[in-house]
């Protein structure tokens, strides 16, 4: 677990209201409200995406939408970037290869 | 077409302390961000602010953040989030995405009179083997997750930069619970304020000076950086390499103006190091040389949180003027006194050559005016 409960400037952190996603295939609970990517990150998972050509692994870089490091496949949506997309009940969400396919795509 | 009088873009401190000036003298504003919530950078900055009582030293960005959007709420002022602006055209029309869910967008046009431009800045990359692996990001984004999400990014952290970006985050990402195992400055100085640094020298972390990254190593994710002393032409001294064992590797390199809405606009850029870059030529009321567009904060040059209000509160200032509603005798004597208060925080050991900057950035407007 990485998220920071307590902190000497912002203090306790409120009682958290959870929401349930599914991770690559795998059942997660999230924080209410918070960005996909900072769900991930605080259950260690860092890879959002491979490269298309090499496969080479990304992951948060810039945190404000800039970058599109992390991007990754949000109900079958490909590209949608993790870190200024909050989680929702029920979303699915998975690691982009390349550029991702569209649910339905073969 | 939706109809304003001014329109800003980017809800920072900048961009809300013009809409705020100018909504108290009675003009119509909308604000735009492409935030879920406005404040820009402010809201990761849980640290005091330092400077005089009248630059608000002492108080928390985040508790300065709250208090201007309060302002905006009482003074009715729009402000439109999700929405990112992607175009600025012809007779004051600017273009915005408005973001409505994971598949819905509205493209949405505004006519206005006048234009700020208030988008701020971005972070500057170094480029280094291995510096797309999971755990190598910028410092802000650290910032990001440590002090808004509250998710640590890390446990074990090198910090490239010691400007007050790579020494703020490094302290705060040790409030938030990580270890902080170094600072890497190829400069033979520490780059930020000396207050920052000792309190981190004093907890003990080593600030190497006159070192570099030369790699980080890791297959899923960064597990090692290898650092190493530099010569004078950037090559590595020989037998001078450490290896760290890190699970992170944040970069505080410095910002640069987000400047593509000037560059639409057709306003003059100059480039200037200690302006971050390139950035829009302005005159005394923050306008460039485009007329009706003004510019402030970060976007105009990258400096601080505080000159970025005070520029912000110049464009609010001058467009109510300009439109009308404030005679010339008061906003002269307001715009007076902000430039005094904006000489104050350029003063010190960093802001000789931010003031320089910023007159050739006046200068060169006049220039470009008159050619
Ligand atoms: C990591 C980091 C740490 C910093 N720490 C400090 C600090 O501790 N103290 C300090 O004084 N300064 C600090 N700064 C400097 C900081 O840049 C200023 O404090 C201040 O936030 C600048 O204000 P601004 O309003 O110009 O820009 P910002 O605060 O960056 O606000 C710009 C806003 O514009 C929005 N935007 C940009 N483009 C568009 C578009 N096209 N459409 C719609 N919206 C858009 C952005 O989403 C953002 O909300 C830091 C900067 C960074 C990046
Ligand atoms: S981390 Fe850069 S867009 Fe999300």
């Amino acid at each position: 677990m990485m998220r920071v409960t307590s902190h000497p400037v912002l203090g306790e952190m409120k009682e958290i209201e959870w929401v349930n996603i599914t991770v690559n295939g795998k059942p997660m609970k999230a924080k209410k409200g918070e960005m996909i990517l900072a769900a991930l990150l605080a259950e260690g998972i860092i890879v959002n995406r491979y490269t298309t050509k090499k496969q080479e692994p990304r992951g948060l870089f810039c945190g404000i939408g800039q970058c599109t490091d992390c991007m990754m496949v949000v109900n079958g949506i490909p590209n949608v970037r993790t870190c200024i997309t909050p989680v929702e009940e029920g979303m699915t969400v998975e690691v982009q290869d390349g550029l991702g396919k569209w649910r339905g795509d073969k | 077409m939706k109809q304003c009088e001014m329109l800003v873009i980017g809800g920072g401190p900048a961009g809300l302390s013009a809409a705020i000036e100018a909504a108290e003298a009675g003009v119509q504003v909308v604000i735009i961000d492409a935030n879920e919530k406005a404040g820009g950078q402010l809201f990761k900055q849980i640290h005091k602010f330092f400077g005089s009582s009248m630059h608000r030293a002492g108080t928390r960005g985040i508790d300065i953040g709250e208090e201007l959007l309060q302002k905006c709420k009482d003074l009715n002022v729009e402000i439109w989030l999700n929405s990112l602006v992607i175009g600025v055209y012809d007779n004051n029309v600017v273009a915005v995405d408005v973001k409505k869910s994971l598949t819905e967008h509205e493209l949405v046009k505004v006519q206005t009179k006048k234009i700020v431009i208030a988008t701020g800045a971005s972070e500057n990359a170094v480029k280094f083997p291995g510096w797309t692996l999971p755990g190598v990001m910028g410092a802000g984004a650290a910032q990001t997750m440590a002090n808004f999400h509250r998710v640590l990014p890390g446990k074990k952290v090198l910090m490239i930069g010691s400007g007050n970006v790579g020494l703020i985050v490094s302290y705060q990402l040790m409030q938030a619970g990580a270890e902080i195992v170094g600072i890497v400055e190829a400069q033979p100085n520490i780059n930020g304020y000396a207050v920052h640094a000792s309190k981190l020298t004093r907890e003990g972390i080593p600030i190497y000076t006159g070192y570099t990254i030369i790699e980080a190593k890791g297959k899923e994710r960064v597990n090692q950086a290898v650092i190493g002393k530099v010569n004078p032409d950037w090559s590595i001294v020989e037998g001078s390499e450490i290896t760290l064992d890190v699970d992170t590797i944040t970069i505080g390199a410095g910002l640069k103006p987000l400047i593509g809405m000037a560059y639409m606009g057709g306003c003059k850029l100059i480039n200037d190091r200690f302006l971050g870059g390139w950035a829009p030529c302005h005159n005394y009321n923050m306008e460039t040389t485009t007329k009706n567009i003004y510019v402030a904060g970060d976007a105009s040059g990258v400096e601080e949180a505080n000159t970025a209000i005070e520029e912000g509160k110049l464009c609010g200032v001058s467009i109510a003027e300009s439109l009308g509603y404030l005679d010339s005798t008061k906003a002269e004597e307001l715009k007076k006194a902000i430039w005094n208060r904006l000489a104050g925080l350029r003063e010190g050991a960093h802001g000789t050559e931010r003031t320089g900057a910023k007159q050739k950035q006046l200068e060169e407007y006049t220039k470009a005016m008159e050619g």
